[in-house]
């Protein structure tokens, strides 16, 4: 772009070029939102890596053989009520009511820790069956997807406590507020994940 | 001005030394191999057009435009000229156009997997050939070369007959490696458990160099073999000779030759199982090992434990006409045959 | 008895007095060195009485200026590792003709190539560019620091602990000898059994998650920390190479991770991800390595694109030729980078069809990357151009760069890579465009924005040495390998059978003799400019008539970067500040508002590393432990709440006149 003739030499008050007082923006909320889209990418590579060897039985079984859909249902539906929980959980700290939000949040805590707990069930029994992630590739795939997801849920049942721990004597004040909503990105973002898990894993398996 | 020939034919010059000092991959023996040879000349010369004259106006540039030369013109605002981008971006572009066309045309032309249209340039196949086979092991770290219309097999030595069109299936026993002769063609990789192939014809006789181009452990240096090309009267008494000197090459020998080992001696054989090297793809050589391309046509319950045994379910086998084994011509057609096809 | 046993492996793993190497005499010889360099060091600090200010003023730093520097003395550490590498595989690759087995145990050797790769790319050149991004970017943004400062020093101290895992390689254990890469079946755990793909391993988990947090980090301070006025397409060209680097950064180490973490469960837990039987692919990882692996090399090379469009700018006393069309480039080069991964392993027989897609996009990037290096060179043409250190780099860079362009484009045929890929071809290739692209780069970066940093020039005369020893270096180290690739000769050997190749090699061992030179050329340089500081002062902040914001700070800045926050109207806005009659106030200070330090960075790294130590020696009980205190570290470090401070106004006013003083005494 070219400058315009006239102005090329003309003097300005310095103070043209400067503010005294300047705040950048809070990025914290968008840092968080990237982290996530990295995680994303991570479980694109293990959802990839699912594909590759979904089929990969080594005389094994498969889907259909060992996916059991009403337990699934079970999971998938206190995941997703979980989601609704904690929505209510941001509803009462919009409220500023601190007994309201660590009630639900705790109400998310606990679908969570259900949520693993059937999960960790059906993984013992494959195990006990001997069908556990040595025994073929494509069960390789299915504990490195379904697995991952749980360690993340693991890990945002830990937050979700600690952040309890932290409002409760702290309050609601902005930064709490800011890390429930980091929180909250991060569940509804496994409940997303978990989607694609009984779809393209539980749902596409058994109809093999 | 800045010698722009001078510059221009410098920069040609190492073109010219490509025909000599031992370069083969420059003066291949083989169709395949020369075919790539002349592709690197001609994408060279096409960049050029843009190298050199970048090359050329970077020494130029900071030459003319030095502080000190109060002659030269001094425009510090000028950063922007619509007409120059469209060369800048425009030229490369048609460039890349033209590359891109000859890339897609050899690409497929001298795809390894395709079958040869030509001995060399000036001769056509004869309409009633047939090429001959290879079955070629990667082992650590040697070479094992099977050939299955004359029952023999070599370790570290392979001998073609000149002008006639080979098509090797490459597979490996347990580590990547890649099959590269570069007298003849272009390497690929082997790989355990599964086939690639590589059409190539040799046009010169003599003895090239065979190795791997992709490391593969403590012996990968010494994984080299000798390639000769031979008539067909030489061809066949070599075949002659493996059948005298060799011993047999079945699942125990195989298992033998597979322990680590390398600068092993040329080692012949003559007569190999038949199954063997089928065996071998499907990583069934041991015993009551099963083999890939059965694991994959079984139901569930079925199949190999994890202490090896073999146990059998209840349930039914849903086997296909993709279970029956596939012989060469198959395997040539589709790209690799891998345990997660069916 | 029993239980005894059990301990001592809970504890120990396969960690015994036999994993370290005594009978190799060169380790032996290496470690002495080691040692005796880093009692020096250590006895030099104590001498100074320096330890407090190392763990006040640097270790616990949140400074972005202050973590660039660290970021790039780690770089130029390890890059004394990575180079005596290169001399040593020179050397038996001149020596080993023949019969003769060279003088080093083959075992040596494969190692030493797997981790000269691994060093350069990960804990030397990557280190550079996020250790002079970390220095430049808060400054040209005309902003105080990073979005999230405490996370900054976290991801360098995590990419010092992943080169520190690696150091330790080589004296406890041994490292992978796989290629940098890693692929298995020779990966995998029947492949190789030791450790050394464990260390490989670890070294970059951790390493990778310091990096991805620095990629977050940055695209946040850049989206959201640009001084009022600044609009995306007025910031310095070096800044939106840094937002495509870190946006490449966040979009492919996650698969690094994933990858990285699939081998290990396939070494450790005996899963079938790549391993032959059992449905395993290997050629899953290759596609996923190199899915990651391409990006990585972008990751590399638009930082130093960064730098030389601001530095042919400034020496040309010119506006950048072409900005909107630089950030179009630089922006399809990024989109373009995720199109091309499988042009690195054309070999594996893919088809034809597949083969040439990916042929024909690994060339069109080369039509944005030609863009920006002709519009340097007009940037130049009607310039008036001073050759200072960072012009000459520059103009090094545009001719080697533009080679080893070259050379990738005649790779990405399809069918000449057949002929070409894991040659000597494809080694000369890459350190083509690695050293004379960004190793180049960061020289003159460095010598750029030295005087910015410690507030004097460096040395020209032995500054001059070192670029002359690299080029000519480079090319006589190099060239030779094109021509031994066409000669049919493959990488990773480590001896050889037909004497007529010995004399390239011992060309090229020459030629890195020559790199040697000009390395302690540079290392000569940083001593002398030192000693001579008071001459080579800058007084001003504004050495080289610079165009940007960071060159309107005192040389070095104050630790809040700007007294008042700059307004931008303009392109070049410092240019444009000083054309405009620009003054600095003097006065009417305000109260600055600034993060603490914290160890919470330094002792959480430390920790990661003993649980990778502890993972890569299966001494599952220091897993175990500090693993839990890594997890319970991070939480009690999240109950800290109060992070930041404020410099008094005072103290401003004191800073600021001081730097008035200075620039009136020079005036």
């Amino acid at each position: 772009m070219t400058t315009n003739a006239t102005d090329a030499t003309q003097n300005l008050p310095s103070s043209h070029f400067y503010v005294r007082e300047h705040h950048p923006e809070q990025g914290t909320l968008l840092g968080f939102w990237l982290y996530l889209m990295s995680d994303c990418l991570l479980f694109a590579g293990l959802f990839a890596t699912y594909a590759v060897l979904s089929h990969s039985y080594a005389g094994g079984p498969s889907g259909a053989d060992i996916f059991d859909l009403p337990l699934v249902a079970l999971n998938t539906s206190f995941l997703l009520v979980s989601s609704i929980t904690f929505g209510f959980a941001m509803l009462q700290m919009q409220l500023k009511r601190v007994n309201g939000t660590l009630l639900w949040l705790g109400v998310t805590g606990l679908l969570g820790v259900a949520f693993i707990g059937l999960e960790l069930y059906e993984f013992a029994h494959l195990l006990g069956e001997g069908f556990g992630p040595q025994r073929s590739a494509f069960l390789t795939a299915f504990f490195a997807l379904v697995g991952t997801h749980g360690l993340h849920v693991s890990f945002g049942i830990i937050w979700i406590i600690v952040l309890m721990a932290q409002v409760k004597r702290f309050g609601l004040t902005t930064d709490n507020n800011r890390r429930l909503m980091c929180l909250s990105m991060f569940w509804h973002f496994l409940d997303v994940v978990w989607i694609g898990v009984f779809t393209f894993v539980y749902l596409m398996g058994v109809l093999q | 001005m800045f010698f722009p020939r001078l510059r221009y034919g410098l920069a040609l010059f190492p073109l010219t030394l490509l025909g000599g000092c031992g370069m083969v991959v420059m003066d291949p023996s083989g169709d395949i191999a020369s075919q790539q040879a002349d592709l690197i000349i001609t994408s060279t010369l096409l960049m050029l057009i843009v190298i050199v004259p970048v090359i050329f106006l970077t020494f130029f540039f900071a030459w003319r435009y030095r502080k000190n030369n109060k002659t030269a013109a001094y425009h510090p605002e000028w950063d922007h000229s619509t007409k120059l981008e469209l060369v800048i971006w425009g030229v490369p572009l048609l460039i890349i156009i033209a590359l891109g066309l000859i890339t897609w045309i050899s690409t497929h032309k001298l795809d390894p997997y395709r079958p040869l249209d030509r001995i060399d340039v000036n001769q056509p196949l004869a309409a009633d050939h047939k090429p001959l086979t290879v079955q070629v092991v990667s082992l650590d770290w040697k070479w094992l070369f099977i050939y299955p219309e004359q029952g023999i097999a070599s370790v570290n030595e392979l001998v073609t007959p000149v002008d006639t069109p080979i098509r090797f299936h490459i597979t490996s026993s347990d580590m990547m490696n890649s099959f590269y002769i570069p007298a003849l063609a272009g390497q690929i990789y082997s790989m355990p458990g599964m086939q690639t192939t590589l059409n190539a014809v040799i046009n010169d006789p003599g003895e090239y160099q065979g190795f791997s181009a992709n490391y593969s452990g403590a012996g990968f240096s010494d994984m080299r073999f000798k390639y000769h090309g031979v008539s067909d009267d030489k061809f066949d008494a070599w075949v002659q000779k493996a059948k005298q000197q060799g011993g047999t090459l079945n699942r125990p020998e195989y298992l033998e030759l597979a322990q680590p080992s390398s600068s092993t001696p040329v080692t012949y054989y003559n007569s190999v199982a038949q199954d063997l090297y089928h065996a071998i793809l499907n990583r069934c050589v041991e015993e009551g090992k099963m083999c890939m391309d059965q694991m994959m046509m079984m139901g569930k319950g079925d199949g190999e434990m994890a202490d090896g045994t073999i146990k059998h379910g209840e349930k039914q086998k849903h086997g296909d006409a993709s279970a029956e084994k596939m012989n060469s011509d198959d395997m040539a057609r589709k790209h690799k045959d891998g345990q997660d096809r069916q | 008895m029993q239980d005894k046993t059990d301990l001592t492996s809970l504890i120990f793993g396969r960690l015994s007095l036999e994993s370290i190497p005594y009978h190799e005499p060169i380790l032996i010889v290496t470690f002495a060195i080691a040692a005796l360099a880093g009692l020096g060091v250590i006895g030099f600090i104590t001498h100074k009485r320096f330890w407090g200010t190392l763990w006040r003023d640097w270790i616990t730093s949140i400074d972005h200026k202050k973590i660039g520097i660290m970021y790039i003395i780690l770089a130029f550490v390890m890059l004394l590792r990575g180079f005596s590498d290169a001399l040593m595989m020179r050397a038996q690759q001149a020596m080993a003709f023949g019969g003769s087995e060279g003088f080093l145990p083959p075992e040596h050797y494969d190692q030493l190539f797997t981790v000269h790769g691994v060093i350069m790319i990960f804990f030397v050149a990557m280190p550079m560019i996020v250790g002079i991004m970390n220095f430049v970017v808060p400054l040209q943004l005309g902003t105080r620091d990073v979005a999230f400062p405490f996370l900054n020093n976290f991801s360098f101290w995590l990419t010092a602990s992943g080169a520190g895992l690696t150091m330790i390689s080589l004296f406890v254990g041994e490292f992978g000898k796989t290629g940098w890469l890693a692929f298995p079946p020779l990966s995998g755990i029947e492949g190789s059994p030791g450790v050394g793909v464990d260390y490989y391993i670890w070294s970059l988990q951790i390493a990778g998650v310091g990096t991805l947090l620095s990629g977050v980090n940055f695209m946040v301070t850049i989206i959201k920390n640009r001084a009022p006025g600044m609009t995306l397409m007025k910031m310095p060209i070096f800044t939106w190479t840094a937002l495509c680097t870190n946006i490449l950064i966040v979009v492919s180490f996650p698969i690094l991770t994933v990858v990285l973490a699939m081998l290990s469960m396939d070494r450790m837990l005996g899963t079938h991800f790549f391993t032959n039987d059992m449905g395993g692919n290997m050629m899953m990882y290759v596609n996923l390595i190199w899915i990651w692996g391409h990006p990585e090399v972008y990751i590399l090379i638009l930082p130093a694109f960064g730098v030389f469009s601001e530095v042919v700018a400034t020496f040309s006393g010119k506006r950048l030729f072409g900005y909107s069309s630089m950030v179009y480039a630089t922006i399809v080069i990024t989109v373009l980078s995720y199109l091309v991964w499988m042009h690195h392993f054309f070999t594996m027989g893919a088809g034809a069809s597949v083969n040439a897609f990916f042929g024909i996009t690994t060339m069109i990037i080369s039509i944005p990357t030609g863009a920006k290096l002709f519009n340097w060179l007009f940037t130049m043409y009607r310039g008036r151009i001073r050759f200072e250190l960072p012009m000459m780099w520059t103009v090094s860079f545009m001719v080697t760069f533009t080679i080893g362009g070259m050379t990738g484009v005649l790779l990405a045929v399809p069918p000449a890579d057949f002929v070409l890929h894991n040659s000597l071809f494809l080694v000369a290739h890459f350190h083509n465009v690695i050293i004379g692209g960004v190793l180049f780069g960061m020289f003159a970066a460095i010598n750029y924005w030295f005087p910015k940093a410690f507030g004097y020039k460096l040395d020209d005369y032995w500054g001059k040495w070192s670029f002359w020893l690299w080029t000519i270096g480079f090319y006589a180290a190099f060239m030779p390998l094109y021509v031994l690739g066409l000669m049919g000769v493959t990488r990773r050997m480590n001896h050889f059978d037909d004497a007529s190749l010995q004399i390239w090699f011992v060309i090229a061992a020459v030629g890195a003799l020559m790199i040697l030179g000009g390395i302690v050329a540079s290392i000569i340089q940083f001593v002398v400019s030192y000693r001579r500081r008071d001459e080579l002062r800058d007084h001003t902040g504004d050495i080289w008539n610079g165009r940007t914001l960071e060159w309107s700070t005192s040389s070095p800045p104050p630790q809040y970067n700007f007294a008042f926050t700059p307004v931008v109207y303009d392109n070049d806005a410092w240019t444009d500040m000083k054309k405009h009659g620009f003054e600095r106030p003097r006065e009417g200070f305000l109260p600055i508002h600034m993060p603490k330090n914290t160890a919470a960075g330094f002792v959480l790294a430390m920790l990661s590393a003993a649980c990778g130590f502890g993972l890569i020696w299966h001494m599952w009980l220091l897993v175990g432990v500090s693993f839990v205190a890594l997890i319970g570290g991070i939480i009690i470090h999240t109950f800290n709440y109060n992070r930041d401070y404020h410099i008094s106004a005072e103290d401003v006013t004191r800073v600021e006149n001081e730097r008035s003083q200075q620039m009136d005494r020079y005036a």
